[in-house]
């Protein structure tokens, strides 16, 4: 069988000699020179992540705000809603991926869909709670020029509720980019595979490298949806 | 595939697919299509345009060794043209085998001891020890199933029963049979599949008759690092392991009663894809593999699990010095 | 995608029978049954509720005590948002590479990620007590901890049991990728695919969705019993 083709030989220096031990080879805390030199096997996962991201907060406001929207106008769904985005939060995504599993399979599809199933509730209560708030004289007044309906909600009451819908969004942010390290147990790629697959269940730098890039990612988007915040409520700027 | 992961690859093809122009814009030798020796000694794969409308996707279990094997098998056939897709890291062998027969993937490596034994249902001392013995044997059996094993790697692996140096001196035992007597005081860590597996914790029990402390199930990535904290006693590990020949520090007992049977590995595929891919699909995979010895695939383990490179890296690299790609 | 078709009623039947009677599995041993189930749930459930008792432990009187002096918002507000950015998988894997498997090391890591929750949340409730009904139980000669105890405790209920509650989802989702770190919970069903087979995954994900239903409405439950009758009539 092997005789049809003739073995290839690596040459002798192929073989790595390893007996000095060093950061590496030791497994040791954090290896800032390996990581230096390693930096670019994290961009893949990176993206990916924030694909992950991206697309099950944008999916989740559009939901949760279609909800709020809805309650906001028939009272009676509140309740209803609160309760079943409540069941959506309270199941643990990595369960939630596997109760995917028979309908849309491994993939990233399944676990945008359980981070988006998770960002529900957080939204859709912030903003409950931020229309809830508007004042009454507000919307009396709004009233009172003849604004319709729609307009009301579309013109004020929505523009008011902004500071709670943006806290939302930045604790839904939050929590997703934490909970999207998962995503690798649905096969939907994402830091987790960093952190999980093969040996880098072991490599103490490498989980400390995809971490660390968790947490920042979290706080570069938390502070970008603040920013957004305070750009789309210029009245809530308190004057010098 | 989803859309990421579609993304993904492309990004991936295109990647070694510029690698690869650049190495062959910047190479001195006039590579002519005639010349297939390379300083190596291993023959370049050549890209058959024939094959770019056949998709493969190669799979593997979720060990380094598997990953990595995956990664040489998928980058040579991309080199050989075809259209490629991984989708490593599948699981255990019964996962891998699944996948294979629901055509989730094309092919992946398999173990020919773990194949008799956990597909076949065979007794450890059932295994042939002759790599040609049991390849045939392995054949025969994955025909009723309408799968193929191709032709058997160089090296052998097997599960092997390891702790710290240390340990085994102060123990005192050389052979798995030394530990009768001592195991009901040791803990045994192994993956989760060990539970149920001859070639693994049902047969240290039964043909050992070995009784443990105890027996704790962690990934696979964790046997060597359950042993340094001191949880485990025992881990079973893999015989081709990096970490076994870069220190002292880790020591295996001899399988003494051959519970423990080391395999070759094949690539399983189905006989209707190697149908559809063409002559070069078997070719290329049997060429790649010749390069593996036992040394090549420990120093291959070594360069994913100890010095911490990537699987696709560690491929490309294997197949470059042995000379099937440039 | 794979559209849902009769085997995956079937999948969900397999998965009934997973729990409720033994299966053969791969290489002939048994898996699943109701013993194996009771086993895993009771671990994963001890485990959630010994980080909770510590989260709560630690938090609740940090809480009481910053929020009734009002000092350390910076560190009880923060806590909250770091909290949220830790991700439950590196830290358990973290603890598992560096620190080593092991059930104290297990409850450390779930508490690390309980305890902001319920910090922040007693800081946030304790703060939004009215001023003037404190102020009025100091002129009543109440002492720091009778206030505590009997104005602002009571009436910061609502928002200190929703930190509980947040904390208790953190610790029973991470409990469930603890089989990563050696300690068996439910969640050994569904990383282990392996052993149990698709059956046995879905199961375990049904089990582990159940279980923290089951806990959340229990903890809702009890804030119910705990918010006094006045509260219950204020506009929600």
């Amino acid at each position: 069988m092997a005789d049809l083709f003739p073995l290839a030989e690596v040459s002798e220096d192929f073989f790595r000699d390893r007996s000095g031990g060093g950061c590496i080879e030791d497994n040791r805390l954090f290896c800032p020179g390996w990581v230096v030199e390693n930096a670019d096997r994290y961009v893949d996962p990176t993206l990916q992540h924030v694909v992950l991201v991206v697309s099950a907060v944008v999916a989740g406001f559009l939901i949760a705000f279609s909800l709020a929207v809805l309650a906001h106008r028939h009272h009676w769904l509140s309740s209803p809603f609160l309760a079943a985005t409540g069941v959506l939060y309270t199941i643990p995504s990595i369960s939630f991926f596997f109760l995917l599993l028979p309908i849309t399979g491994r993939g990233a599809v399944t676990a945008i869909i359980a981070l988006t199933a998770f960002t529900l509730q957080i939204i859709f209560r912030n903003m409950t709670t931020g229309l809830r708030n508007v004042p009454d004289e507000v919307t009396d007044a709004a009233r009172g020029i003849g604004l319709t309906r729609k307009q009301l909600l579309w013109q004020v009451e929505i523009p008011l509720a902004m500071p709670e819908i943006i806290a939302g969004l930045r604790i839904a942010t939050v929590s997703t980019v934490a909970l999207a390290t998962l995503a690798v147990f649905a096969n939907g790629g994402g830091l987790g595979t960093e952190i999980v697959v093969g040996s880098n269940i072991t490599f103490k730098t490498g989980i400390i490298v995809a971490g660390s890039i968790a947490v920042l990612m979290a706080i570069l988007f938390d502070a970008l949806l603040l920013l957004a915040g305070k750009l789309l409520t210029p009245w809530t700027r308190t004057v010098r | 595939m989803s859309p990421i992961g579609k993304l993904k690859h492309l990004l991936l093809v295109g990647a070694f697919a510029l690698s690869l122009g650049l190495a062959a814009c910047s190479s001195d030798d006039s590579s002519e299509s005639s010349s297939n020796e390379t300083a190596a000694g291993g023959e370049l794969i050549q890209s058959n345009p024939d094959n770019s409308g056949t998709s493969l996707t190669i799979g593997s279990k979720n060990f380094t060794e598997q990953i990595v094997l995956g990664e040489i098998y998928a980058q040579a056939l991309k080199a050989a043209g075809y259209d490629v897709k991984t989708d490593l890291n599948l699981g255990s062998e019964t996962i891998a085998l699944q996948a294979l027969k629901e055509d989730e993937i094309s092919g992946y490596p398999e173990y020919v001891s773990t194949a008799l034994t956990s597909f076949y249902g065979k007794e450890a001392e059932e295994v042939p020890t002759d790599s040609q013995d049991a390849f045939d044997a392995v054949s025969t059996e994955v025909e009723a199933d309408g799968l193929v094993a191709l032709p058997p790697t160089p090296f052998s692996s097997a599960n092997a029963v390891g702790l710290l140096t240390s340990k085994a001196d102060e123990l005192g035992v050389k052979t798995i049979s030394d530990l009768e007597g001592k195991s009901q005081d040791l803990a045994l860590y192994g993956s989760p599949e060990c539970r149920q597996r001859i070639d693994c914790l049902v047969g240290l029990e039964q043909n050992y008759g070995l009784e443990f402390s105890s027996f704790t199930p962690v990934d696979i990535g964790l046997r060597y690092g359950v042993l340094d904290k001191g949880q485990a006693d025992l881990s079973i590990v893999f015989t081709t392991d990096a970490q076994l020949g870069a220190t002292d520090e880790y020591t295996i007992l001899e399988d003494d009663k051959g519970v423990l049977p080391a395999g070759n590995v094949v690539f399983l595929t189905k006989s209707a894809t190697i149908d559809e891919a063409g002559p070069d699909y078997e070719a290329t995979i049997e060429l790649v593999q010749t390069g593996l010895t036992i040394e090549v695939m420990q120093e291959l383990d070594a360069r994913v699990d100890i010095d911490k490179e990537l699987p696709a890296k560690v491929a490309a690299d294997y197949l470059k010095e042995a000379g099937y790609t440039e | 995608m794979i559209a849902p078709n009769l085997a995956t009623l079937g999948l969900f039947g397999e998965a009934f029978d997973f729990v409720f009677s033994q299966q053969e599995a791969a290489g002939g041993i048994m898996v699943g049954g109701p013993q194996q189930v009771l086993e895993l749930a009771t671990t994963q459930l001890e485990v959630t509720l010994l980080a909770l008792g510590v989260s709560l432990i630690v938090a609740l009187p940090a809480g009481l005590l910053l929020g009734h002096f009002g000092k350390g918002e910076f560190i009880a507000v923060s806590a909250g948002n770091a909290g949220r950015a830790i991700p439950e998988l590196a830290l358990i894997a973290f603890m598992a590479a560096a620190i080593g498997v092991g059930l104290v090391n297990l409850v450390v890591a779930l508490a690390i990620l309980g305890i902001p929750p319920i910090l922040t949340n007693t800081f946030v409730g304790i703060r939004q007590v009215n001023r003037p009904t404190v102020e009025a139980a100091r002129g009543m000669g109440m002492s720091n901890l009778e206030i505590i105890t009997k104005v602002e405790l009571p009436l910061a209920i609502p928002t200190i049991m929703g930190g509980v509650r947040t904390s208790a989802i953190n610790i029973i989702a991470t409990a469930t990728i603890a089989p990563l770190a050696g300690i068996l919970t439910l969640g050994d069903f569904i990383i282990s695919r392996n052993v149990y087979g698709d059956a046995g995954v879905l199961a375990g994900a049904i089990l582990v969705a159940l279980m923290a239903i089951a806990l959340e409405m229990t903890l809702a439950g009890v804030q119910w019993a705990m918010t006094s009758k006045g509260l219950k009539l204020q506009k929600p």
